[in-house]
């Protein structure tokens, strides 16, 4: 027993390491996620038949096959197909990022859903352009409003992550599952992974719930 | 000869084999964790403060963890306690506990907005306590539970897919060798990736059909 | 007399929804400085009328010229443009809620005008003042009450310079004793010249201020003329009945 936890702790520094490459890949995948989520939530409320279709294929393709099975196409295979160079780490962001972007664009929709028609009408009737009426006055609060579904999408992203130990990345998982097969402290050392995992996921939410509080409007419930 | 590739007996064979696996590790994983799940649910509401306790960190633990950690825990870790359980029974394990934690969720939110004023009606009519559960509670709570168990199911169809990293060979797995042995890993992982498509879409549909054959005036779903 | 070239010409302005004609034929000229009320029962068209004079709501028809200048709809940029000219009061205020009230009345000067901030700055709060509302200007919509919130969406449309204002019902979402401090403000920018097309149910206000009545119901401008023909000596038994109705409903003490 004690000598688990001498091991453990020796570790640490090597595990906490590694979240720094977790947290490197989950920030990258919810960026990619929130730029591509909001251009696909903007097309589908605002665009044309065909490209809600094409929308519509695209997020029923992403939400439906296996982030591993992603994985592996898009490093073993599209990467190689395509003759391009990525390492893993970036794989793992663009896949992780893509798949994100798809659940992100429903949260993203839904909130400019939500928004009374008369916002986006009072920035026409000011002369604003179709780009600007959705920059301007749509986004910002829409945005706002999204940041709980966000918040939930950080945490599904971030146990995702895990799996990209798949490719070889060396981020938490990959870096337990090393350690424990030199000193056959399996259990603990996952177990120290998965609490890992979790502070993070306290700190993540905990830290958009105080954005959220930040950038509350006065006066505005929700 | 190029374009039959995946028509050769012995990929089909190894696909459908791999398939196979997949279903049967995601039947008895969704039943399990829709079980884990009522029970869990009930326990959060109607259990007293010690098992709420262990009710609450169960959930805690087995959604916080991401799934592949706990695979590894069944698998690879609890032979560190003397236990030893096959790839396919670790993962089913792993799957269930893990399913069950999210689906508790919904059972309960269902389980709440059963408004108070059922079970009063109910047992002002005499109902016993149980009769009231089932005759009244269950019924109700199970339509508002269904689009997020629905939901769970789907991402277990896709979450099946990590069974291949605790040496399960599933679909994933059947599929990772087809392509290693011969070079093609886009045309595979795209065939592969096709196929866990039409399982998601197919249960997708059906969860929808049951939906809407359940439906009753005034529990129309808002999604 | 001042110069007699309608500011604003619009004919045969249609509006469809499905298969119901919610606009038939609309026609409206107004000179500069005039202000045109335009009464009818609710649902008779004169929402989805001034909302066509904007383009906010396509028209199916109809063609309009401002200035003597035709606005062609399909040309975006040019779209924008006459909105700018163009000042819009919504029924529901429509205030832009994730910004102050200052930043409200600033924001389509900055990033529609192309004013340079300092200057929409001063702008905006000169406006503010005119409402009177220069000490809430650093309030969120939600926390202003609603006569406040129409006063700074009147600011907001006077920011932009208009050469017409559209006015929406202003005051009918309004609490009782919140609209006379609106109607204060539309007097105010009314004796400054503005020209005007309101439609409201105040009776007693607009006849006071209008030039002319139009009446519409069904979508169909069934009589124009100045208020006290159309209130009194109606030409059509339909005007007649609704304009009885309503100077019963809210007095004729003007």
């Amino acid at each position: 027993m004690m000598e688990s936890l001498i091991i453990l702790y020796g570790a640490l520094p090597y595990l906490l390491r590694g979240s720094l490459v977790t947290i490197a890949v989950v920030v990258g995948a919810m960026l990619l996620g929130l730029v591509v989520g909001i251009c696909i939530a903007a097309g589908q409320v605002y665009g044309g038949k065909w490209l809600r279709r094409i929308i519509g294929v695209y997020i029923w393709f992403f939400r439906g096959v296996p982030l591993l099975v992603l994985l592996f196409l898009f490093y073993f295979g599209l990467c190689s197909l395509l003759n391009i160079n990525l390492s893993a780490f970036t794989v793992s962001i663009i896949v992780l990022g893509l798949i994100t972007s798809a659940y992100q664009s429903q949260i993203f929709r839904g909130a400019i859903m939500s928004l009374p028609e008369g916002q986006l009408k009072a920035a026409h009737a000011l002369g604003m352009s179709d780009r600007k009426a959705v920059m301007l006055i749509v986004l910002p609060q829409a945005l706002r409003l999204s940041i709980p579904g966000w918040s939930n999408e950080y945490s599904i992203v971030l146990k995702d992550s895990a799996v990209t130990y798949a490719l070889g990345v060396a981020e938490i998982m990959a870096r337990a599952h090393f350690v424990a097969s030199r000193t056959y402290e399996q259990l603990p050392m996952y177990f120290a992974a998965g609490i890992i995992f979790l502070i993070l996921t306290y700190l993540g939410t905990k830290g958009l719930r105080i954005l959220e509080n930040k950038v509350k409007i006065p006066g505005y419930s929700s | 000869m190029e374009e039959l590739f995946f028509l050769q007996p012995e990929v089909v064979s190894a696909l459908v084999k791999g398939f196979c696996v997949s279903v049967k590790l995601i039947v008895p994983s969704a039943i399990f964790g829709f079980i884990i799940g009522i029970i869990v649910g009930a326990l959060m509401i109607y259990g007293n403060a010690f098992t709420k306790k262990i009710v609450d960190g169960y959930v805690l633990i087995f959604r916080g963890f991401p799934l592949v950690v706990q695979l590894f825990i069944w698998y690879f870790g609890l032979p560190y306690i003397g236990i030893y359980l096959s790839p396919f029974v670790a993962a089913v394990l792993g799957f269930s506990l893990c399913s069950g934690a999210y689906q508790s969720e919904y059972v309960r939110g269902a389980f709440l907005s059963v408004k108070t004023g059922q079970t009063m009606a109910a047992q002002a009519l005499g109902f016993s306590k149980i009769k009231m559960v089932f005759f009244i509670t269950l019924p109700q709570a199970f339509r508002r539970a269904l689009p997020g168990c629905g939901n769970e199911i789907i991402y277990l169809i896709k979450y099946s897919s990590l069974a291949y990293m605790i040496t399960c060979i599933e679909l994933t797995g059947e599929g990772k060798i087809i392509a290693s042995d011969s070079f093609r890993y886009t045309e595979t992982f795209m065939v592969i990736g096709a196929i866990y498509l039409l399982m998601t879409s197919v249960t997708a549909w059906l969860l929808h059909r049951l939906e809407y054959r359940l439906q009753l005036p005034g529990f129309e779903q808002y999604s | 007399m001042a110069d007699k070239t309608p500011i604003l010409r619009i004919e045969n302005m249609t509006k469809r929804y499905g298969d119901k004609e919610v606009l038939k034929d609309a026609s409206l000229s107004i000179n500069k400085g005039e202000l045109k009320v335009l009464i009818g029962p609710s649902g008779g068209g004169k929402s989805t009328f001034l909302q066509c004079i904007n383009f906010l709501v396509k028209p199916d028809r109809g063609r309009l010229w401002l200035d003597g200048r035709e606005i062609i709809r399909a040309r975006k940029k040019e779209i924008y443009g006459y909105r700018q000219k163009v000042g819009m009061i919504f029924q529901d205020f429509n205030l832009f809620d994730h910004l102050t009230a200052l930043r409200n009345v600033r924001i389509a000067l900055v990033r529609v005008k192309g004013m340079n901030k300092d200057e929409a700055q001063d702008r905006a709060i000169r406006e503010l003042d005119r409402v009177g509302l220069k000490s809430y200007m650093h309030q969120y919509p939600a926390e202003l009450s609603g006569g406040q919130k129409q006063r700074v969406s009147i600011a907001r449309a006077l920011a932009m310079d208009p050469e017409i204002m559209l006015l929406d019902e202003p005051t009918s979402a309004l609490d009782p004793e919140l609209i006379s401090e609106v109607l204060d403000v539309i007097r105010d920018v009314r004796s400054d010249g503005m020209t005007m097309i309101m439609s409201t149910h105040q009776i007693g206000f607009a006849s006071e201020m209008a030039d002319e009545f139009v009446f519409l119901e069904d979508g169909f401008i069934v009589e124009t003329g100045p208020p006290e023909k159309i209130l009194y000596k109606a030409q059509y038994a339909r005007t007649r009945e609704f304009c009885s109705k309503i100077t019963e409903l809210y007095g004729n003490s003007f």
